[in-house]
């Protein structure tokens, strides 16, 4: 099933909210997740096993190390369910 | 260098009765039980159907996003250790390496284990907390709250069951007796209210049964007690060097005096009927003390309300303090909180220490009929008063393993 960009971003601002108590506003594309959002690595891995059940798709562990700024998970999410 | 001496200078509390200090004393003076039904469905499934749980849930005192990273017993560690370390005024100032941590559990985070189990089994192991380690790792809160304070002295755990919370306070007085630290944040927490360890403790005969009246249920000394009744939260007391709280102006509650520390090497939960090793642990803390059993005016007492350890104390506290047992007004609060396992030396410590400043022993409720066997001087119904001038008082603890705990304290 296709995502778009837009409900992917939606999707993960809201995970990153619950996990790490971080205002949905405060959360854009270009950000950080460990410098900006200061997601740690244990509540990193909560946000993608949330992003996983929610938009259906696998990020494998090697993958996640790439995922720097919120861009690029909804890059990799919005491919991989494409 | 002279003798290091260590006092008492902050306080805080998560109990049944009362979400601070204030409201807990103010409940146990007033004889307030804490203990109720379970609302839970799982009730049914066992013997016993009711505890104490806290009176203020942790979510109404602290945030929903640090919450859900922390244990039930890590969150109680920190809500007390908020209110000790303000109590204490704040010192923020102290340099960290002279800061120390000592909080202890008897059973760590048992509540997340058992829930990461069941998600394991439904979900699989990818839906697995990546918090679940430290949040069910037993030394977790003294860690939270070490890592709050960025205490660096020494962050440390005690466990020896019942007896923890007492162990970790006798640990911090040795701290800074040695001089590893003029600061220790020190006392323990308990939160183990879930099926599992319910229907645990109730296959010990431990519990209490009486589903028909749960108020009643903790009844220390009474001729018809028949189990503690479990409960939950925290206690944790701001341990400090006397010249160290004096330089920086602190209100200073008390004095910890020394401690003593055995184990009865009898059995692995029963208490030794002949109470040799209570005895002992009550005259090392004496000695250690550099007190009497004259100076004595106070106990509270580790009495949980189960029919054989209660005698088993009762008659160890008699035979260690023979005829000046008679002027030690001995207050079995569990009667009021609950049981709080590795929180509960914790907790009567903070009221061992609000006992000598108020001066005021609190009661022992639910005695209908004292048991004839038991030959101290119990405090019952309301509080008693506790003379002026220079007093000490006794907290006692015990945990199934044989370990007994004794700290003296002393008015400055």
């Amino acid at each position: 099933m296709a995502l778009s960009q837009a409900d992917v971003l939606a999707g993960i601002k809201e995970i990153v909210e619950e996990v790490a108590g971080i205002p949905a506003a405060s959360i854009e594309l270009n950000k950080s997740f460990t410098d900006d959002l200061e997601v740690d690595s244990l509540s990193m891995v909560e946000v993608v096993v949330a992003c996983e059940e929610r938009f259906g798709v696998k990020i494998p562990d090697e993958k996640v190390t790439e995922l720097a700024t919120v861009g690029d998970a909804v890059n990799f999410i919005v491919n991989a369910a494409a | 260098m002279s003798q290091r001496r260590v006092v008492v200078t902050g306080l805080g509390v998560t109990t049944p009765i009362g979400g601070d200090v204030a409201t807990t004393w103010k409940a146990l003076l007033a004889g307030q039980s804490g203990v109720r039904l379970l609302t839970e469905d799982w009730r049914e499934l066992l013997p016993v159907h009711f505890a104490a749980r806290v009176a203020v849930e942790p979510a109404d005192q602290m945030e929903r996003v640090e919450m859900r990273r922390l244990d039930r017993s890590e969150q109680f560690a920190l809500i007390a250790s908020r209110e000790a370390w303000k109590d204490a005024g704040s010192p923020d100032d102290i340099d960290k390496e002279r800061l120390g941590v000592v909080i202890a559990s008897g059973i760590g985070g048992v509540i997340t284990l058992l829930d990461q189990f069941d998600i394991l089994k439904e979900k699989g192991a990818r839906s697995v907390s990546p918090h679940t380690v430290p949040m069910l790792m037993p030394n977790g809160p003294a860690a939270n709250v070490g890592l709050e304070l960025q205490a660096k002295a020494g962050v440390h755990t005690p466990v020896s069951a019942c007896a923890s919370g007492a162990e970790a306070i006798g640990y911090a007085y040795e701290m800074i007796k040695s001089n590893r630290a003029d600061i220790i944040v020190a006392g323990g927490v308990e939160a183990a209210i879930h099926q599992l360890p319910m229907a645990a403790f109730a296959q010990m005969k431990a519990l209490s049964t009486r589903n028909e009246n749960p108020a009643a249920a903790s009844r220390p000394y009474d001729i018809d007690r028949d189990g503690f009744v479990l409960g939950e939260g925290g206690g944790v007391l701001i341990l400090e060097e006397y010249e160290c709280a004096k330089a920086r102006g602190a209100k200073i509650y008390c004095e910890i005096a020394g401690q003593g520390l055995t184990s009865d090497g009898y059995h692995i939960a029963a208490p030794d009927p002949d109470g040799g090793g209570v005895q002992r642990a009550i005259k090392f803390a004496l000695a250690n003390s550099g007190l009497s059993t004259k100076d004595v005016v106070h106990l509270n007492a580790h009495a949980t309300s189960t029919p054989a350890g209660d005698v088993a104390e009762a008659n160890a506290l008699r035979k260690a303090l023979g005829a000046d047992a008679d002027h030690v007004a001995v207050s079995a609060t569990k009667s009021m909180t609950g049981h709080l396992l590795g929180g509960a030396g914790a907790i009567e410590s903070v009221f061992i220490v609000k006992a000598l400043q108020e001066r005021l022993a609190p009661p022992t409720i639910n005695i209908e009929n004292l048991d004839p066997a038991v030959t101290v001087d119990v405090v019952r119904g309301t509080p008693r008063a506790l003379p002026a001038g220079d007093i000490a008082a006794l907290n006692d603890s015990f945990g199934f393993g044989g370990h007994n705990v004794v700290l003296a304290f002393k008015s400055l």
